[in-house]
């Protein structure tokens, strides 16, 4: 049929084509990310005799040294923030966008829809509105330049609620309540021992972008801490590559320290990669 | 903040009637579980609304000769108006139209592309191709932004060379920073639109192919409107973005001069609370960029309901 030849003649221009186009895509994603990885190796000196993607003399370890000696090891407490901020916070923030998602679509508590609307309008308040305001409330409580300060906005997470109602409506099933119900538990233990399992993938795919969304925040951290023991990684970052122009001893811990934390996000992504396709393909399709 | 963009849009979404007629006690059970998150929406987003909405009224002012401190001033809508008839306030305004401008339409349509790539017959290694894509979305936005910064960065970096201006120069500056944007998101919504593309039926795209309708037409006539509502949910979701942005050009502060301290209307509230002092002119500007805010998703979103009808 003289279709079919048009269709393989379509195909021989056509396959090669769109593999190029990917792979244009795929290096212009992660070129920067391999210029960070062979830039961290290098020496101060190295950047202006060596081209962007050549090695230089091999100089990562006296970086990393450098890196964690810098201001008595600072750069520990900031990894270690970023864990407590990014980790705390999307695991105790899932959990509690899971019960209300859950509440709002499986019981009738007064004034639930008026709620959900207010859930809805919180996704779109731009943090811009929100930071000044905090500063002054924070400051109001005496927890600015605290822990908590940084900690307890960040875990509300309008968005994850409405996924978590729509992960609760896909896959806790009423029949399967109803039992529990006839069984004699109470709503609260159906909550943690009944539904809770059945939308963990969603919950996972919550805490997962939670996690992205905490360890990226900069303005809030920007606006309420000053103490730099305080800093998460990105903000502390910031600020060293503030003085580089004066001090271009900063470049080199800079970029080491970029390097460094953006690894174990990279690797959790492609570590978790089924897990979170799977939540996002639930969120989506519903 | 928001980092899911759902096929449905969240706007138009009811709650569904509750499904088992429930008891006092229960409805209680139901407010328990919802309350943390409850505490946590009044306390950390709307009492700072309806703050901020306070503060945008006033001013402080010296009384008198000064002696007994600055006083808590009603202006009405004074700071509204000299945020609104400040030249750098414009300018910001104008920065992030153009960086919209620039970065929403690169960054959806290479999205968009690049999902019905991986959605066509013909590809090989699809899983290899999205993550590496995606990548960049996993790298935080200050890390991101500083990389860039390096490689655009004359005295570092390979893309003057390349290129043969500098992306740092006064009129590069905008796009450079949107590439960063772009860079970022890209991978992001190529997935979201890869997602909703799994769910289009099967069977209508090969009733199209019988039909003799090539790659091209069935994307365009079939696979694209069936994905509407999820691109509608991405613009909304990037507009929004695009107007707030401030860390890129934060980052890109240290590295040249071109970028000032109140590029973005997000850098202007930055800069009145944080280095003026001013809070009523913060406020006021908060406002008004959450107004131009919400005005423009719901322009975008009537749009999408009445092309869909």
């Amino acid at each position: 049929m003289s279709t079919s030849v048009v269709d393989r003649r379509s195909r021989w221009v056509s396959i090669p084509a769109v593999h190029l186009v990917l792979v244009i895509a795929a290096l212009y994603s992660l070129l920067p990310l391999v210029w960070l990885a062979t830039s961290a190796t290098k020496s101060l000196g190295d950047f202006s005799t060596t081209g962007a993607f050549e090695f230089g003399q091999w100089n990562l370890w006296a970086n990393v040294k450098a890196l964690f000696a810098q201001e008595n090891g600072i750069f520990w407490h900031w990894l270690l923030n970023s864990v407590l901020y990014a980790g705390g916070g999307a695991v105790i923030g899932a959990l509690i966008c899971a019960a209300c998602g859950y509440a709002i679509a499986k019981t009738s508590f007064p004034g639930r829809k008026l709620l959900f609307a207010l859930t809805l309008t919180g996704v779109l308040v731009p943090t811009t509105v929100l930071a000044l305001p905090m500063y002054l409330l924070a400051s109001e409580l005496r927890i600015v330049d605290t822990f908590w300060a940084v900690f307890i906005p960040l875990l509300t997470n309008p968005f994850g609620v409405y996924l978590a109602r729509v992960y609760a409506d896909a896959s806790v099933p009423d029949e399967v309540l109803e039992a529990a119900r006839v069984d004699g538990a109470g709503q609260l233990r159906t909550f943690f021992t009944v539904a809770l399992p059945m939308m963990r993938p969603g919950v996972v795919t919550v805490l997962l972008f939670q996690f992205i969304a905490i360890w990226n925040n900069f303005f809030l951290p920007l606006v309420l801490l000053t103490n730099p023991k305080l800093f998460p990684v990105s903000l502390g970052l910031f600020q060293w590559s503030t003085r580089q122009n004066q001090f271009p001893q900063y470049t080199p811990l800079v970029i080491t320290g970029s390097l460094l934390a953006v690894l174990p996000l990279v690797v959790a992504f492609l570590v978790l990669n089924r897990q979170w396709r799977k939540g996002l393909a639930a969120g989506s399709v519903k | 903040m928001s980092v899911l963009a759902p096929e449905r849009a969240p706007v138009l979404d009811e709650p569904s009637a509750a499904p088992v007629t429930r008891t006092r006690k229960k409805d209680f059970a139901g407010l328990v579980l919802a309350m943390p998150f409850l505490v946590l929406l009044v306390s950390t987003v709307l009492v700072p609304v309806l703050y901020a909405l306070y503060l945008s009224l006033f001013t402080e002012r010296l009384q008198g000769l000064g002696f007994s401190g600055p006083q808590h001033v009603f202006v009405w809508l004074g700071n509204y108006v000299s945020v609104i008839a400040d030249k750098a306030f414009h300018a910001g305004l104008g920065n992030v139209a153009l960086f919209a401008l620039v970065h929403i339409p690169s960054m959806l349509i290479g999205a968009l592309i690049l999902a019905l790539l991986l959605d066509s017959a013909v590809v090989r290694l699809r899983r290899m191709w999205s993550l590496a894509v995606f990548v960049p979305y996993a790298v935080p936005v200050v890390i991101g932004g500083l990389i860039w910064a390096y490689l655009y960065s004359p005295t570092i970096g390979p893309i003057k060379n390349l290129l043969g201006f500098d992306p740092l120069s006064d009129s590069a500056v905008l796009p450079s920073i949107a590439n960063i944007a772009t860079w970022q998101w890209v991978g992001y919504n190529m997935i979201i639109f890869y997602t909703a593309l799994q769910a289009v039926p099967r069977e209508i795209v090969e009733a199209a192919r019988a039909d003799g309708a090539g790659g091209f037409r069935t994307a365009w006539s079939i696979k694209i409107p069936v994905i509407r509502p999820t691109i509608f949910v991405a613009v909304v979701f990037t507009v929004i973005g695009s107007l707030q942005v401030f860390t890129e050009p934060m980052v890109l502060r240290g590295f040249t001069g071109t970028v000032t301290s109140t590029w973005s209307p997000s850098m202007y509230v930055y800069e009145a609370a944080f280095v003026a002092g001013d809070n009523g002119r913060a406020a006021a500007a908060s406002v008004l960029l959450a107004v131009i805010c919400a005005v423009l998703s719901a322009v975008v979103m009537r749009f999408s309901t009445r092309r869909s009808r």
